[in-house]
């Protein structure tokens, strides 16, 4: 039973399904395992890469912050059409920086609310992790 | 306002199975195990669907849709449910209330994307967890998350927001429990284990297309050989991260679920001996461990360390054993004339 630590590991340890040494089936708690804790790393590195890459093009103005909050939050266009309640068509287009700058006050406030943060966060991209 | 049901936190290694055995733990006095919720409820399954992406990588399951266990097991011991999904928050709550106010612990489905007591990193847009709530304290519902070592709480706001997560499988405030205390009989038990292996056994082997079942597995592999040159040796890893953690990632109880399937089937064997559960039980422990010798493979092109195409080969490979042995398990499984 793998008993590497994980970021899980600190708040809670995780059943595993495990064999004793005489073939029976126990419940054992493990704090992880170095190989999936390195998986989710690899995905969170990428998360970040993306970030990254979005803030830059918000920066160059060939997007709007939309885009950072999207990758932020992880959250794809269907998702952000959820939540909204825009069509994936209208959020394209809310991509657009020069779009995005003339939206109303009331649609500004609905991503917020999807993003869980201000609306002068949305403009601003800076955010307080919680 | 103070309502507390009499109710003991079970940990379980995954949420749905968890979920039913802690619903199920009066009505069957403790004979509903989570790897007999597990079994009986059909949970194993392989899918890898090639056209749909989850978090910029590929859509790939270990397990059964989503609610199906917790059906499945209550219909095969003759349990009635009941399951109401909502449209309206305030609802879904008064609902809620009356529920525990009638004793009834209530399992949910939720996102855990703001389920605040999961640590950050675990936080995806996932919407398929479960967990109970069986009481609340002022403005605090009492929560039995099977997979946290001991009960928790949220506030009313932030149940609401899990319940009410949006996306793919979004729960739509959905919750389920069973209607009525009635005693599960071992008679019962074991005709539902029977049911629970044809019925997985059809999964498995008998579901059409090559993504699923263990068509699926095989088909999986001959596709991550291809990955290093469709996607680049980054991306690829990136894949293989996710099947990872879609594999053994808290809830699967280690091995893509085999190894808690395996356990059902060695508890099988108690109930009805002489048909070679216990023996079908250990292919399913090497199936497990075999994905997670798939794993290390996997870990080792994802960490840098190796990733040759040869090494992608490797890990195909890796799955076509899989398939093959898992096929073997499940027609063990298909052929036996119960005793």
């Amino acid at each position: 039973m793998p008993q590497d630590l994980s970021s899980l590991g600190k708040i809670t340890k995780e059943v595993c399904y495990a064999t004793d040494s005489s073939g029976k089936y126990v419940k054992e708690l493990s704090s992880g395992w170095d190989v999936k804790i390195k998986a989710l790393d690899v995905a969170w590195e990428d998360i970040e890469d993306r970030k990254i890459k979005a803030k830059q093009q918000v920066l160059n103005n060939t997007a709007s912050p939309l885009l950072f909050f999207m990758e932020y939050r992880l959250m794809d266009i269907s998702l952000v059409a959820d939540y909204t309640g825009f069509w994936k068509w209208q959020i394209k287009r809310h991509l657009k920086p020069e779009v995005f700058e003339k939206l109303s006050q009331k649609k500004l406030q609905k991503y917020a609310e999807a993003f869980n943060v201000k609306v002068d966060e949305l403009k601003t991209m800076n955010v307080h992790e919680d | 306002m103070c309502m507390k049901i009499d109710f003991e936190h079970l940990q379980s290694a995954h949420c749905e199975s968890g979920v039913t055995s802690s619903l199920l733990r009066q009505s069957s006095a403790n004979k509903i195990t989570e790897p007999l919720a597990f079994g009986i409820g059909a949970g194993l399954f392989f899918a890898y669907i090639p056209f749909i992406k989850i978090n910029n990588g590929p859509a790939i399951a270990f397990r059964t849709f989503p609610g199906y266990i917790f059906k499945r097991t209550c219909k095969s011991l003759g349990i009635p449910v009941v399951r109401k999904k909502f449209s309206s928050k305030q609802e879904a709550e008064t609902f809620l209330l009356q529920c525990l106010d009638e004793g009834h612990p209530v399992g949910c489905q939720v996102g855990v994307y703001y389920l605040s007591y999961f640590p950050r990193e675990y936080r995806f847009h996932f919407n398929a967890h479960n967990l109970i709530v069986f009481g609340k304290e002022d403005d605090n519902y009492l929560i039995s998350d099977p997979i946290m070592e001991t009960s928790t709480t949220l506030t009313s706001y932030e149940l609401e927001r899990v319940r009410f997560a949006k996306g793919a499988l979004a729960p739509r405030g959905q919750l389920y429990y069973p209607k009525s205390e009635v005693t599960i009989t071992d008679d019962q038990i074991r005709k539902a284990i029977k049911n629970g292996i044809k019925k997985n056994v059809n999964l498995m082997l008998g579901i059409p297309g090559s993504f699923a079942g263990v068509k699926g597995i095989k088909y999986a592999g001959e596709k991550i050989k291809k990955w290093r040159d469709k996607l680049g040796l980054q991306k690829a890893g990136l894949y293989l991260a996710q099947l990872v953690r879609m594999q053994e990632e808290i809830g699967t109880g280690g091995g893509g679920f085999r190894y808690i399937y395996a356990a059902f089937l060695q508890e099988a064997d108690a109930y009805l001996p002489g048909n070679q559960l216990a023996e079908i039980s250990v292919m399913f422990t090497k199936a497990g461990d075999l994905w997670r010798t798939a794993a290390v493979q996997a870990a080792g092109i994802y960490k840098g360390r190796i990733g040759s195409q040869e090494d992608f080969n490797l890990m195909g490979d890796y799955l076509s054993e899989i398939a093959e042995l898992e096929k073997n398990a499940f027609t063990a499984l298909k052929n036996i004339k119960w005793q």
